[in-house]
C-alpha cells in the first residue's frame, strides 16, 4: 500500500494554522510572565527562613511537579467552574493552568541560581548595612538570574510544548486547530506533521535567541564595554 | 569603642571560640593573629554580627550588639568590613560597587553617592577604574575598591579579615598602603592579619588568639620582641 500525500488542505490552511501559532506563542509569554513572578516569590519563600512562608511554597512546589499537567488544566478549568458556578474563559484557565504550574518548576531554577551564588556575596551587602531584602534584590538576584538563564530557556521551550495539552479545554491554539481541520477532512499525516514542524520551529527560534542572550550575559557580561 | 565581655561562639557541638575579652579604643589599630582554627576570623564576623554570638556580649559605640530592640543594620553601618576574598558585586563596576549601599540604604542621592565614590576611589589610587568591572581589575585593585566600598558608609570602625592573604605577592603592598593611610587618619581598625611588617608599623596593640582565646595581648615590639607565653613564641617561631 502506498500513500499519496496531499498537501491542498495544509495549504488552505495555513492561515488558521499560523494564527493557531500565534495563539500557542501568546500562551507561552503569559505563561512564563507568571511563572517567572510566581517562582522568584516562591523561590524567595523557600528560602525567607519564615517557616509557614517556607512551607506553604514548599507544598506549592511538590503539588505543581507531582502531578501530571493535563491533571492541573482539568482541575483549574472545571474546578473553577463547579466551584464558583460559571465558567471561565478556557484561554484564561489554560494562561493560569500553565502559569501556574511554571511557576513551580521556575522556583526550582531560582532556588539553584540563588544558591549557586557565593555566600560571600549576601555577606558582603550585609556588611554594608544592606537589609536581606535590599542584599537580595541589588547583589543576589541579579546575578543569580544570569546564572538561571540556560535552564529558564529550556522551561521555556518546555512550556511551549505543553501548551499543546490545553486543546483539551478546548482553547484553539495550534493542535487544536489541527485537530479540528482533520476532524473535517482526515489528513491526518499531512495536518500533523506541519503542526510538528511549526513547534520545531518556535522551539528552535527560542532555543536560538536563548543562545544569544547566554553568550551576551557571558562575554558582554555587563552590558555594552570597551574591551 | 568596642568592648568584647565573656564572647563565646559555638558551632553545633564545635566550640570556636571560648569567652574572648577585650577592649579596644578609638582610633586603635589591633592587629590579630594566630594559628588557622584559632577563632581570629569567628572573632572578627561576630563584631558585626555575620555570626550570631552564643553568649557573652559585644558593645560597639554604647550600642549593645546582643539587644534583640539594636537595628543590627544600623551597627553594620558603624563597622565596614573587608574580606579575604574581596566579595566585590561581579555585576556592577567599581563605582557601583561603591554606591549601592550609599543609594539604597542611606538614601543618598545617586549624583552625590557618584560624587563620593570618585572621591574614595581616587582615595585608594584607582581614580581612572570608575568604569572597570571587577574581572577587569587585578586582586590588588579589586581589595581596594572593597575598602573604598566600606568606607563610603562612613563607618567608624573597620574589620579587615586576612586582607592580603589572597593576593600575589607584589599586590600585597598596595593594599597595606591604603590600609596605613587609614590608620594614619585614625580610622579604628581590627586587622586579621600576618604581615608582621604592617603590625609593627601601625599596630597599636597585637592580639595573639589561639584555641578560640586571646592568649596573649601587648604592643607589637612587646608581641614580637619578647612574647611571653610558650604557645604564642611557637607560633612566632614558625611565622617570622
Amino acid at each position: 500500500m502506498s500513500y499519496t500525500f496531499q498537501w491542498y488542505l495544509v495549504q488552505n490552511n495555513m492561515p488558521k494554522l499560523l494564527a493557531a501559532a500565534l495563539v500557542t506563542l501568546e500562551l507561552t509569554a503569559l505563561a512564563i510572565a507568571i511563572g517567572v513572578v510566581l517562582g522568584l516569590l516562591v523561590s524567595l519563600a523557600r528560602m525567607s527562613g519564615v517557616k509557614p512562608l517556607a512551607w506553604v511554597a514548599s507544598a506549592y512546589v511538590d503539588f505543581f511537579r507531582g502531578t501530571p499537567l493535563l491533571v492541573q488544566i482539568f482541575l483549574i478549568h472545571y474546578g473553577v467552574s463547579s466551584f464558583f458556578g460559571y465558567t471561565p474563559v478556557p484561554f484564561i484557565s489554560a494562561v493560569a493552568a500553565l502559569g501556574i504550574n511554571s511557576g513551580a518548576y521556575v522556583a526550582e531554577i531560582f532556588r539553584g541560581g540563588i544558591q549557586a551564588v557565593d555566600r560571600g556575596q549576601m555577606e558582603a551587602a550585609r556588611s554594608l548595612g544592606m537589609s536581606w531584602g535590599q542584599s537580595m534584590r541589588h547583589v543576589v538576584i541579579p546575578q543569580a538570574f544570569r546564572i538561571s538563564v540556560p535552564a529558564l530557556g529550556n522551561e521555556v521551550i518546555a512550556l511551549l510544548k505543553d501548551t499543546s495539552l490545553v486543546a483539551v479545554i478546548s482553547v484553539v491554539e495550534l493542535m487544536n486547530q489541527g485537530r479540528l481541520i482533520v476532524g473535517r477532512t482526515p489528513r491526518y499525516l499531512e495536518v500533523y506533521l506541519t503542526i510538528a514542524i511549526l513547534y520545531f520551529v518556535m522551539t528552535k527560534s527560542i532555543a536560538f535567541l536563548v543562545g544569544r542572550l547566554e553568550r551576551r550575559l557571558k562575554t558582554g557580561d555587563h552590558g555594552n564595554r570597551p574591551l | 569603642m568596642i568592648t568584647v565581655t565573656d564572647l563565646y561562639k559555638n558551632f553545633g557541638r564545635l566550640a570556636v571560640l571560648r569567652g574572648v575579652s577585650c577592649h579596644i579604643k578609638e582610633g586603635e589599630v589591633v592587629v590579630v593573629i594566630g594559628p588557622s582554627g584559632s577563632g581570629k576570623s569567628t572573632f572578627l564576623r561576630c563584631l558585626n554580627h555575620l555570626e550570631t554570638i552564643t553568649s557573652g556580649e559585644i558593645v560597639i559605640d554604647g550600642i549593645r550588639l546582643t539587644d534583640r530592640e539594636t537595628d543590627i543594620n544600623k551597627i553594620r553601618r558603624e563597622v565596614g568590613m573587608v574580606f579575604q576574598r574581596f566579595n566585590l558585586f561581579p555585576h556592577k563596576t567599581a563605582l557601583g560597587n561603591i554606591t549601592l549601599a550609599p543609594v539604597t540604604v542611606k538614601g543618598m542621592p545617586l549624583s552625590e553617592a557618584e560624587k563620593l565614590g570618585r572621591r574614595l576611589l581616587a582615595k585608594v589610587g584607582l581614580a581612572e577604574k570608575a568604569d572597570a568591572y571587577p574581572d577587569q581589575l587585578s586582586g590588588g585593585q579589586q581589595q581596594r575598591v572593597a575598602i573604598a566600598r566600606a568606607l563610603a558608609m562612613e563607618p567608624r570602625v573597620m574589620l579587615f579579615d586576612e586582607p592580603t592573604s589572597a593576593l600575589d605577592p607584589e599586590m600585597v603592598g598596595e593594599v597595606l598602603a591604603v590600609m596605613k593611610d587609614l590608620a594614619r587618619e585614625g580610622m579604628t581598625m581590627v586587622v586579621v592579619s600576618h604581615e608582621m611588617g604592617f603590625a609593627r608599623e601601625v599596630g597599636d596593640r597585637v592580639f595573639f588568639m589561639d584555641e578560640g582565646c586571646i592568649v596573649e595581648e601587648g604592643t607589637p615590639a612587646e608581641i614580637f620582641g619578647n612574647p611571653r607565653h610558650e604557645r604564642t613564641k611557637a607560633f612566632l617561631s614558625k611565622i617570622l
